[in-house]
């Protein structure tokens, strides 16, 4: 025998479901007066600094199907590249700017829309800048467990060349799926769960 | 965001996840994961400042109802209809360690096992007075707790009769956006949990009864409410005496 390591093993995740929304968007699905606002609907307000764009898309099952019951949550640095989180320890982010958002894909047209800014860029853990992105998590009915992914910005063509995770795709042809389309302050960044052009999903 | 007090700050990167612990994508004995699952592998990354940061919450977020589920939708002097329980426990890591400050969202159907919500057509009774959604922030000790009425079992269109079992969804924010979890409570005893589908995803029967609350007899309020014991499990971080980062982090 020999000592033992004493960890725990996580807690097993399980689907969000289809109702997903009554927890983390009640507003959106009518349930009015328990809280006064739904987490995450805000990001910036007046004060906060940078370039302000919106962020939307839609999900997109195998069949090419909608995904009109899935729940986005996307986590970001601020203009300058820090992270609004007690582990950032490179300086102190703009106070007003939260870093995460959370959305409801609609129901009727399955559209997820953020309203944020463009993030700056942050370091890989060798001190390599990592082009600037958008990291998102997406759950719904049908989705075992969380799928982490990356947004990045098609009009950062020099940073996305040496970025080290895009780098790390294997099949150059993926790299697209990463890659936003840009129509003015708009960025659209549409995933597609399975098949043709699946969208790279991360184990980070 | 943060009121955090003051801790040593956590810049390890996470242990890499335990993928055959977890349900794989592909489970076509629950039907929609077999158009909603990826099929090409997942990109691993050993976790990067994306991942290893994440928001913090601060108590303020939380409303004085938020973890009352029998009274945060009631009329006043009204309650939701049921069988009335306190769920609690802890937040800890990997590592036996305490998470605090950890946001935990849950929501869950109603005693008779209807949700309130436009999609759902189940012929069982809306209770006016349950909402259905709740939240709390565990304290120092990696603590949370809330009161709510104990949800129905209820059928869902998969095989011709499936029903789910008695449970309510948990949503956890630890102190990284690589810890982000959903899952679901089942409860101590629950014959429908073996028959489940959903439950079936998940591969060992450990982690399975890892998702079972015990009833806990020694927080059971006499004349109130009965207890369960329910603790999560966020994964852990790894030291930093190691760590190799020119930049800060």
């Amino acid at each position: 025998m020999v000592q033992q390591l004493g960890y725990l093993k996580e807690t097993p995740s399980q689907t969000a479901g289809p109702y997903v929304h009554i927890g983390l968007t009640p507003n959106v699905c009518d349930i009015n007066g328990v809280y006064k606002t739904d987490l995450g609907t805000v990001m910036v307000n007046d004060k906060t600094l940078g370039e302000r764009i919106s962020v939307s898309g839609r999900v997109f099952d195998g069949a090419g199907a909608l995904v009109r019951d899935a729940v986005i949550e996307i986590w970001q640095a601020d203009s300058v590249g820090l992270y609004n989180s007690p582990s950032e320890m490179r300086g102190m982010a703009d106070p007003n700017f939260s870093g995460w958002g959370r959305c409801a894909t609609r129901a009727d047209d399955g559209v997820f829309l953020f309203d944020t800014i463009k993030p700056g860029r942050v370091p890989f853990k060798d001190g390599r800048k990592m082009a600037p992105h958008i990291t998102f998590w997406i759950v719904a009915r049908g989705i075992n467990i969380g799928l982490h992914t990356r947004m990045y910005f098609p009009d950062e063509t020099e940073a996305n060349k040496t970025d080290p995770l895009l780098l790390r795709i294997e099949h150059k042809e993926r790299v697209d799926t990463l890659m936003a389309t840009r129509e003015g302050s708009t960025y659209t960044f549409d995933i597609r769960l399975q098949g043709d052009r699946e969208t790279v999903f991360l184990d980070i | 965001m943060s009121d955090l007090p003051n801790r040593k700050p956590e810049t390890g990167a996470f242990f890499a996840r335990d993928r055959e612990w977890h349900a794989p994508a592909f489970t076509p004995g629950y039907k929609t994961s077999v158009l909603r699952s990826p099929q090409r592998a997942l990109l691993s990354l050993d976790g990067t400042i994306s991942e290893i940061t994440g928001p913090v919450f601060g108590h303020s977020t939380i409303g004085e109802l938020d973890n009352d589920l029998i009274h945060n939708f009631a009329k006043p002097g009204e309650s939701a209809i049921g069988e009335r329980i306190v769920v609690h426990g802890r937040v800890l890591d990997e590592r036996g360690r305490a998470v605090p400050g950890a946001l935990v969202e849950f929501w869950q159907a109603n005693a008779g096992g209807r949700y309130r919500h436009k999609k759902e057509t189940y012929l069982a009774a809306i209770d006016p007075n349950f909402g259905g959604c709740g939240r709390s922030i565990t304290d120092e000790d990696g603590h949370y707790a809330f009161r709510t009425v104990r949800p129905g079992a209820y059928p869902w269109p998969n095989g011709v009769n499936d029903w789910r079992p008695a449970h309510i969804h948990f949503s956890i924010f630890g102190h990284g956006f690589a810890q982000r979890l959903i899952t679901q409570m089942y409860f101590e005893g629950d014959p429908m949990i073996w028959k489940c589908p959903i439950v079936g995803t998940i591969p060992d029967r450990r982690a399975i009864e890892q998702l079972i609350a015990a009833l806990d007899w020694g927080n059971t309020i006499p004349m109130d409410a009965r207890a369960y014991k329910f603790d999560i499990v966020l994964r852990g971080r790894r030291s930093t005496m190691f760590e190799n980062r020119p930049e800060g982090n």
